[in-house]
């Protein structure tokens, strides 16, 4: 049996799921940011 | 820690250290991850499989790690009030959860070739998934609490209590001695080779650092929104 597929998908699931939090936080981040921000221009 | 206490001072802080944090955590890990797959040796017994250890083991350091801090900011809400207390605690839930979910998937992709078995109700894997399940209820009882304007003291005291699994989880392999195998690397010595240990600290340190990163983003995120909800309030009274 070839352990090569399971390094790899070992590999995709740490790297995709670290990659897609990351994203996730950074856009929430810039929202909520980017809202309060506006806020401060605001009436 | 109190003088983080005021937010402002606490964003003049996180705003550079997100972007050092991140971005040093990514070089880091590119790093480790590249070192383990294409420069560290295969195991004399396991083979390939072993370079799975590069982001298992990372995984499951910052699994545990999360809720280490879960359950300091937790003391710290509940003794000292600190203001950001259970900011810090409800970011750290999310990533806390997904790196125990990495660390559970990866191991089950390592047990196949390895053990034979997908699964087993071993003491550190049973205690690795109550781990996650401890994160689903917090985060569940942090959302509730938040939505009905409590001061997240359930969820604080949820915090401190399910701090009770980590030493189950660090002597599980002790304990009940089954498929899992036993530390191999400890404080002060680690029975791994250094050919095969340098990748996994390297790795494991870009992981913690991205954490980090992530962490501060999402507390971040809930003081925009916070202040935010703080002007919509104030614009309605």
């Amino acid at each position: 049996m070839s352990h090569w597929p399971f390094i790899l998908g070992a590999y995709a699931a740490a790297l995709l799921g670290t990659a897609g939090l990351t994203v996730w936080s950074f856009v929430a981040m810039r929202r909520a940011e980017r809202e309060a921000d506006g806020l401060k221009d605001g009436p | 820690m109190h003088i983080f206490a005021n937010p402002a001072r606490f964003l003049r802080l996180a705003r550079p250290l997100t972007a050092w944090l991140g971005w040093g955590g990514a070089l880091l890990i590119a790093a480790g991850l590249g070192a383990g797959l294409w420069l560290a040796p295969p195991d004399y017994l396991q083979g390939e499989t072993v370079r799975i250890l590069y982001v298992h083991v990372p995984a499951a350091w910052l699994g545990m790690a999360g809720w280490a801090g879960i359950a300091l900011a937790s003391l710290m809400q509940l003794v000292w009030r600190h203001p950001l207390a259970g900011v810090a605690a409800r970011a750290l839930a999310v990533p806390g959860a997904v790196f125990t979910a990495i660390c559970l998937v990866t191991g089950s992709l390592w047990g196949r070739p390895a053990w034979g078995t997908w699964w087993e109700w071993d003491g550190r894997m049973t205690s690795m998934l109550v781990l996650l399940f401890l994160y689903v209820g917090f985060v569940a009882l942090a959302d509730a609490e938040r939505e009905r304007g409590g001061d997240g003291r359930l969820a604080a005291i949820f915090g401190l209590v399910g701090a009770i699994n980590l030493p189950v989880i660090h002597y599980s392999v002790l304990w009940w001695r089954t498929l899992h195998q036993g530390q191999s690397i400890g404080l002060t010595r680690s029975s791994i080779h250094g050919s095969m240990l340098w990748p996994l600290l390297v790795a494991a340190l870009g992981f913690a650092l991205l954490f980090g990163a992530i962490v501060l983003m999402r507390m971040r995120a809930a003081l925009a929104r916070q202040k935010v909800e703080a002007r919509l309030r104030r614009m309605a009274t």
